[in-house]
């Protein structure tokens, strides 16, 4: 069977040797210039006084402050924007109601807002100069400025990352299986995490991995609502700015090291899972 | 178990989808919904299994009102059109999703689990494949695992929705007959949606045509070849 399609796919879709060698290899150059040498050249720049001085930089207490408010940030916004994301793909895709339309083009908002954008709005809505702000402030509850406003912030941008990839993918499966769940005497929550999370789980980690990416490297939203407090709003990405604009290169760049390593550690991650359950991978998707 | 529909009508939106229909199901009959799409037929099925709430009327399984049941309440074993097996899981495990989904004080012990699950597959004369997964069978082997998944429930009446529509002629001939000798054996109250008059004609006791969401006549087959109710029912039965 395998090897019928093998060969149909050789003489339908092979193109001549020197069509695919020039695809290859433009891909290839694109692939090294636009990726491998930058990241390769923030590593190069980190390690340029050697490892003794970008580690004691890291280990600088501004440093360490923003690395733990990063993952701390990343650790509350992603979780929660998973589980608003599959209640939002559950809704747009199990349910028919009015203005589902409109509730697809609002999720997809924060992609389509600059993220400083966002940020400014939050200072509106929840800064002193708002009934609500002032409300907040008077009962001591800062949110600009403050840890809330980057979690509030990181979430706005992060959102659309996880319902994003499970919208299609439910859509796809329909609603047969979850039927059948129920028929079978299962309750709403068994259903969910006996058919619908397993089906939806590779969908889901992508998405989980994309939305912590971004959540961990978020710039625009973060810096108008932090303040910049050094040492204290300041998550990984503002403080690279501020050492790079200190002229602190190696300081800049070994932080900026640090935060491509945690996106690569998510995207070894993923490869990892997707490699040890290939074939249950092959057998769910075949169909 | 007898099932009662009494004036039974759906709307969607504004669409008629079932106008108000009445039948009567006598308990462990088998029982042909027969008709073009569009007809009401998987409606009036997916009513019967709790799937979709009718606007108006009443269904009443032995005389007790059932109209409000929940679909869990229902226990009705449902074959979906193109089977709905769980992917993810095995045969074994999906035959065994109802009896593992009751309450902890029903659920039978792992050791019984497995006893009433072999018995399923060798009912349905598949007792070798329960550590595959339904992407590695064929498609007379899904729809028998989807029926042995719907017994396994101990259910009050089987549901079966389109269940030879995805298979070619000759599995589909001999799946007729498993059904039947299932049905035989088992004695459930069984109602199936078909738009092929001559599986419907072949297998079932009495058969309900159905058109524009109204039932045109309810008959036993050789009736209903001799003296068709209306126009629609003779052009859609003549073979």
């Amino acid at each position: 069977m395998s090897d019928i399609t093998f060969i149909r796919a050789e003489s339908v879709t092979t193109e001549p040797r020197l069509t695919r060698g020039v695809l290859i290899g433009v891909t290839m150059a694109l692939i090294a210039v636009l990726l491998f040498a930058p990241l390769i050249a923030v590593f190069a720049e980190a390690l340029s006084r050697g490892w003794a001085a970008a580690v004691a930089s890291l280990a600088s207490p501004d440093a360490r402050s923003a690395i733990r408010l990063t993952l701390i940030v990343a650790a509350i916004a992603v979780p929660l924007n998973a589980v608003f994301g599959i209640a939002a793909a559950w809704a747009i895709t199990k349910f028919d109601f009015r203005g589902k339309a409109f509730l697809i083009t609002l999720i997809d908002l924060p992609f389509s807002v600059s993220p400083v954008v966002a940020g400014l709005a939050l200072v509106l809505l929840f800064g002193v100069n708002s009934s609500l702000g002032a409300w907040l402030v008077a009962n001591d509850l800062r949110i600009v400025f403050a840890f809330p406003g980057i979690v509030l912030a990181t979430m706005f941008v992060t959102f659309p990352f996880v319902a994003r990839e499970l919208i299609p993918v439910m859509i796809e499966q329909g609603r047969a299986e979850e039927e059948a769940a129920l028929t079978l005497g299962a309750s709403g929550w068994r259903t969910f995490f006996t058919v619908t999370l397993p089906n939806i789980r590779w969908a889901l980690l992508y998405g989980v991995l994309l939305c912590n990416a971004r959540a961990m490297g978020e710039f625009g939203a973060v810096a108008v609502i932090s303040g910049k407090i050094r040492g204290e709003t300041t998550t990984m990405p503002i403080m690279i700015e501020m050492l790079y604009n200190e002229y602190l290169s190696v300081a800049a760049f070994s932080l900026a090291a640090v935060l491509a390593l945690l996106a690569l550690v998510t995207l070894t991650l993923k490869s990892l899972l997707e490699w040890r359950h290939a074939d249950l991978l092959a057998a769910t998707r075949r169909h | 178990m007898n099932i009662e529909i009494e004036e039974l009508a759906k709307e969607f939106g504004t669409e008629r989808a079932l106008h108000p229909v009445s039948l009567a199901i006598p308990s462990g009959a088998l029982i042909a919904l027969l008709g073009p799409s569009g007809s009401g037929k998987t409606t009036l099925l997916r009513i019967l299994g709790g799937l979709e709430f009718p606007t108006s009327g009443r269904v009443l399984f032995d005389g007790a009102d059932a109209t409000g049941l929940t679909v869990q309440e229902r226990r009705a074993g449902f074959v979906f059109q193109h089977y709905a097996l769980f992917k993810h899981m095995t045969v074994f495990e999906n035959v065994a999703y109802g009896l593992r989904a009751r309450k902890r004080r029903e659920r039978p012990t792992d050791a019984e689990i497995t006893r009433r699950v072999s018995r399923l597959l060798d009912l349905i004369q598949l007792p070798d494949i329960g550590a595959r997964y339904p992407s590695q069978l064929s498609g007379g082997q899904r729809q028998r695992v989807a029926l042995a998944r719907a017994l396994a429930i101990e259910p009050r009446m089987l549901l079966l929705d389109e269940p030879f529509g995805a298979l070619d002629a000759k599995v589909r001939k001999e799946l007729r007959q498993g059904l039947r000798e299932i049905h035989d054996r088992t004695g459930l109250t069984t109602v199936f949606v078909t738009h092929d008059q001559e599986e419907a004609m072949e297998l079932a006791d009495l058969v309900v045509v159905m058109s524009m969401g109204r039932i045109e006549q309810v008959g036993k087959p050789a009736e209903i070849r001799a003296k068709p109710a209306s126009d629609f029912v003779r052009d859609f039965t003549a073979a």
